[in-house]
């Protein structure tokens, strides 16, 4: 019968706003007491049940809940006959309750999108031999699973046979399809484009990268910070505190009426959901961007950041070498292209690497002589001609002159931070080239953001020495950069930081190495690609260890703890307003107070749900 | 010990959670401490004794307080 009751609330709310109608207009309307008496009182008791058996329920559990309070109220409202108010407030009350619902269910929607992403079956190869179609926690490592065109991968695992192409984006943000074929690993929850294979299951459910994702953002959404707690705390003896100043009031005063009014106005609607309703949407929309939260306190401490440190390579500069800059000197430039490809082609230094990807496709000759000179370079003879290929040190034990104008252009690559690799055809220089890690695509306009959106201080720290650290630096314009540091010395320069001058530090590194300096800011992020590293230790986690994804973090963060005040300020607001009203002006009553209370709420969540929509401008 | 994951309707109000969570902290051979109810994601997590009461009779608890349970997982902790 209760349960029946609870499942039926909306369906008592319409009926008892069509009985609060027939009341209101059989007294106004049709001067027609009775009818009017009988509607409301009907409508009063209709609505009071739901409330009334939640209030019993809370309170065998020993909980004074606002339904506690509210049935009090309408009772006692009954009691003094005041029809009109019990009838009101029942059905405000389960009319606000109804529409908490449909608007908190819109500021958890990006969250559950996520979440509704997980795989729930897949097709399992039985003893039989046959695929048959199971639950996917049914699953168990080393099963062999089948996935067709476009299913989910249901679980992480490596491709045993067929190929295909598969769209990633769930797990890395990137949503350009990615091949797979014999021994890819393939992950749970991204989609088969095109294609056929059969996978062996590695990790399954919550070992999933996927699955780590997931419980990362909903234990996120629900996590709680200090002010929560205390409000929660608060809360728990706010409510039973109200119920004794209403008891107070009544005695003292023998005014039921006021003491009920009292009960309706103390409800603490807005401020136990205010912060929640914040809490969830920010770190939704965090997940819609590609930009895992781990929960209230990071959103906290993110927002009030002073100052971001960054290590260079692999988080600002790509982290692999390329040829930044080069020049040619003299004639026949492209048989000395050749000449330097083909002695390069038998090498697997770095900067080899780097000078073959530059030069592309050329013409190779046979290479003799080889003669590799330790701190220097190559010499060797290729094609009947001696050629060199390194640093100014080997030029000159070559015999090389380099001219004015060469120098020049020494001078000004190393400035810039580059490794230089001279070329020279029978004693003459022919190629110059600069090679350097490379500041990456769009990071300068990145941390340009971020300084906009109040970040004092921009540090780099560099294992590399101090003139490559300085030219990043430059291009940059970041407020420090040190070079020369190691893992230790990064961390302690954070430790510094925090102790000594009080700030709070987010450290953006590559996850590996710099796993201290991550957990001792109060803020690490991993833009490691391993994707699993960058999960565990990151306090913010971008998908894809996407750089660009930074300065809407930062910004999120920012709206999302505004947001939590506004809505603490509203809901505290509105109960200093409603019990100064009650003891000073004469228009407050129960219905007022009960519309005023629901209003709040709804305007928190409201207000909270404005941060799905937040984006950086 | 066992440690279960309950899946529960949409929670709606913030003093819903109170309600589960003392409701299940009141059962015999639950651990008062672990029992963890999350608004945003609606669920209740908590270790419990399996030789003192089963999943079922925890699922019966938050039923009867109104609240419709939709999956539980238990795990062996």
């Amino acid at each position: 019968m209760q349960r029946f009751i609870l499942s039926k609330k909306n369906h008592i709310t319409l009926v008892s706003a069509i009985l609060i109608v027939i009341g209101f207009t059989g007294e106004l309307g049709f001067k027609n007491e009775a009818v009017a008496v009988a509607a409301l009182v009907l409508a009063s008791i209709l609505g009071a049940m739901p409330i009334a058996i939640q209030a019993y329920q809370a309170l065998k559990v020993k909980i004074v809940s606002i339904d506690v309070l509210v049935t009090i109220a309408v009772v006692g409202a009954f009691f003094i006959q005041n029809f009109e108010e019990s009838a009101i407030v029942t059905f405000l009350f389960l009319f606000g309750a109804f529409l908490e619902q449909r608007t908190l269910n819109k500021t958890r929607s990006a969250i559950k999108e996520l979440t509704e992403m997980a795989p729930e079956s897949a097709l399992k190869q039985m003893a039989s031999g046959e695929f048959e179609e199971v639950d996917v926690d049914e699953v168990d490592v080393g099963d062999i699973l089948l996935v067709k065109t476009g299913a989910k991968i249901p679980v992480d695992g490596t491709v045993l046979s067929g190929e295909g192409s598969i769209n990633e984006a769930s797990i890395t943000g990137e949503s350009l399809p990615v091949s797979k074929e014999k021994g890819s690993t393939v992950f749970a929850g991204t989609i088969l484009d095109n294609g056929t294979i059969q996978i062996a299951a590695d990790r399954v459910g919550e070992d999933t990268t996927f699955g780590k994702i997931i419980e990362l953002v909903e234990e996120a959404q629900d996590s709680k910070s200090e002010a929560e707690r205390f409000i929660d705390r608060f809360s728990k003896y706010y409510t039973p505190a109200v119920l004794v100043l209403g008891i107070l009031v009544w005695v003292f005063s023998r005014n039921l009426e006021l003491a009920i009014t009292i009960l309706v106005l103390g409800c603490p609607g807005a401020l136990v959901i205010g912060v929640p309703v914040s809490n969830v949407a920010g770190i939704g929309n965090g997940a819609r961007h590609g930009i895992l939260l781990k929960g209230s306190e990071v959103i906290g401490d993110f927002s009030r950041l002073d100052t971001m440190v960054f290590d260079k390579t692999g988080t600002l500069t790509a982290g692999n070498p390329s040829v930044a800059e080069k020049e040619y000197y003299g004639e026949n430039t492209q048989e000395a292209l050749g000449y330097l490809a083909s002695i390069e082609r038998e090498s697997d230094h770095p900067l080899a690497r780097a000078v073959l990807e530059e030069i592309g496709e050329t013409k190779f000759s046979l290479v003799e002589n080889t003669e590799v000179v330790k701190g220097g370079g190559i010499a060797a003879t290729v094609g009947g001609h001696r050629i060199a290929v390194g640093n100014v040190a080997l030029m000159e034990r070559e015999n090389v002159t380099l001219g004015e104008q060469a120098k020049a252009d020494i001078a000004r690559f190393e400035k810039s931070g580059n490794s230089l690799v001279l070329t020279s055809v029978d004693g003459e220089l022919k190629v110059l080239m600069g090679v350097r890690d490379q500041i990456r695509p769009g990071v300068k306009k990145d941390l340009r953001r971020l300084k906009k959106l109040g970040v004092k201080n921009l540090v780099m720290l560099s294992g590399d020495n101090q003139g490559t650290v300085d030219a990043v630096s430059r291009e940059l314009g970041l407020t420090e950069a040190h070079g020369s540091m190691l893992p230790e010395d990064k961390s302690a320069y954070i430790k510094r930081l925090i102790e000594e001058e009080g700030q709070i530090v987010a450290f953006v590194g590559d996850g590996v190495n710099d796993s201290p300096s991550l957990a001792l800011a109060h803020i690490g992020i991993a833009m490691g690609s391993g994707t699993d590293v960058a999960i565990e230790t990151s306090d913010v986690v971008l998908m894809n260890s996407d750089f660009s994804r930074l300065p809407h973090a930062l910004g999120l963060t920012k709206a999302t703890a505004r947001n939590m005040k506004q809505n603490i300020l509203i809901a505290v607001g509105v109960v200093l307003f409603l019990l100064a009203s009650v003891f000073f002006s004469e228009w407050m009553n129960m219905s007022i107070g009960m519309l005023v209370h629901e209003a709040s709420i709804l305007v928190v969540i409201l207000n909270g749900m404005r941060l799905l929509r937040y984006k950086l401008r | 010990m066992q440690k279960a994951t309950i899946q529960l309707e949409d929670l709606v109000c913030p003093s819903c959670v109170q309600k589960i969570e003392n409701a299940v902290r009141l059962l015999d051979g639950v651990e008062k401490e672990s029992v963890n109810v999350l608004f945003n994601s609606s669920k209740a997590k908590l270790d419990f004794d399996d030789d003192k009461l089963s999943i079922v009779d925890i699922e019966k608890a938050i039923t009867a307080l109104g609240y419709e349970v939709k999956k539980s997982q238990v795990k062996v902790k």
